[in-house]
């Protein structure tokens, strides 16, 4: 590792035309569990040191799955089913505040971020592509919140950003359904603000960061601080809802049936 | 207005197309989870290019339980 670059077990970064590029790199489709949030943890550590040199941040995914399937399922149920409930919830407790200050990080940072996305960003990869400025995905992209089928919701904040973005309805609609949307629809409702072609939403990424890097980055900094607020009381709420879910004998129900499940489609209920 | 049947045709060249699977071998009645080998991802990127192709929505939950061609393209038809 350099201060300009890292290459890790679950992701990778360097900088390079004033741009920070956060590539996701893990199998099957880059789950988030202990692993990828140290890293995520060092990239935002790192974050201050590469503001320094960049105008943007981009994150995409190196895997031909999609940007990311979420929270590590299998990782949380193996690490939780055996322990005694206020072990779990400890447990579970300590992982959503990490994972909270890294996307609070993200989410504020004064670069101008951009999630490029294929493919699935679902539940904590849909979660980590809202804390972004601006969404830009190709014609493969599904979103989706399936938490409420494991009885849970999003933990990662993505319900009061969603909200912040786009409003209540479409929260209910995403959240209360856990249907996944395409491209299509989610360009219609202003989730994602640039359509590009297969295999293409990368290229338009960077293109989209030079245009940004044109700008005075004050005068960006100033914008993106006024615009874009962090929902910090609904943020600690997420958690605490989260955590009272998770204590139910029901949830650790579903994930063992996620997990144990040979399903073609193990995330409807 | 399209017919089932055409519905059907059209899902069996697409799946058989993106799948690379020759399209004589594809039957209405396949299961295609099974016939085509797909994965949940890969039902994922089938749901959005059918989606695509019929300029429709086809809500997940809309699948459960579906597995063979036919009842896909019924539901399609339903959102047509």
């Amino acid at each position: 590792m350099t201060g300009g670059s890292f290459h890790g077990q679950a992701l990778s970064w360097r900088v390079a035309e004033g741009v920070v590029h956060l590539v996701l790199d893990r199998a099957p489709c880059n789950e988030i569990g202990s692993i990828a949030l140290d890293e995520l943890e060092r990239f935002v550590a790192a974050l201050e040191t590469l503001e320094r040199d960049a105008h943007a941040l981009i994150i995409s995914s190196a895997r031909k799955e999609g940007f990311c399937a979420g929270a590590d399922l299998r990782e949380l149920y193996r690490e939780s089913h055996l322990l005694d409930s206020a072990r779990r919830i400890k447990g579970i407790r300590d992982f959503l505040e990490r994972i909270h200050r890294v996307m609070n990080a993200l989410d504020e940072s004064p670069l101008v971020t951009i999630a490029a996305i294929h493919g699935v960003a679902f539940g904590g990869g849909f979660e980590l592509a809202l804390t972004c400025d601006l969404i830009i995905a190709d014609k493969t992209a599904r979103f989706c919140f399936p938490e409420l089928r494991l009885g849970l919701i999003p933990g990662f904040g993505g319900i009061p950003r969603l909200k912040r973005d786009l409003g209540n309805a479409v929260v209910r609609d995403l959240l209360l359904t856990g249907r996944s949307i395409n491209v299509t629809k989610a360009q219609a409702i202003g989730l994602v603000s640039q359509l590009a072609a297969e295999g293409e939403s990368l290229r338009v990424a960077r293109a989209t960061a030079a245009q940004i890097g044109k700008f005075d980055r004050k005068t960006t900094i100033s914008a993106k601080r006024f615009i874009k607020p962090i929902p910090r009381e609904e943020l600690r709420r997420e958690i605490d809802i989260f955590c009272e879910l998770f204590a139910r004998q029901a949830v650790e129900d579903g994930l063992r049936k996620f997990v144990e499940s040979t399903s073609p489609l193990p995330y409807l209920p | 207005m399209t017919t089932l049947e055409k519905t059907t045709d059209q899902i069996l060249q697409l799946a058989a197309q993106h799948f690379s699977v020759p399209r004589e071998q594809l039957r209405p009645d396949d299961d295609f989870f099974k016939k085509l080998g797909i994965n949940s991802l890969q039902a994922l990127d089938l749901l959005t290019r059918i989606e695509q192709h019929f300029h429709i929505e086809l809500p997940d939950y809309e699948l459960q339980g579906v597995a063979d061609f036919r009842t896909l393209a019924e539901r399609i038809q339903s959102r047509l």
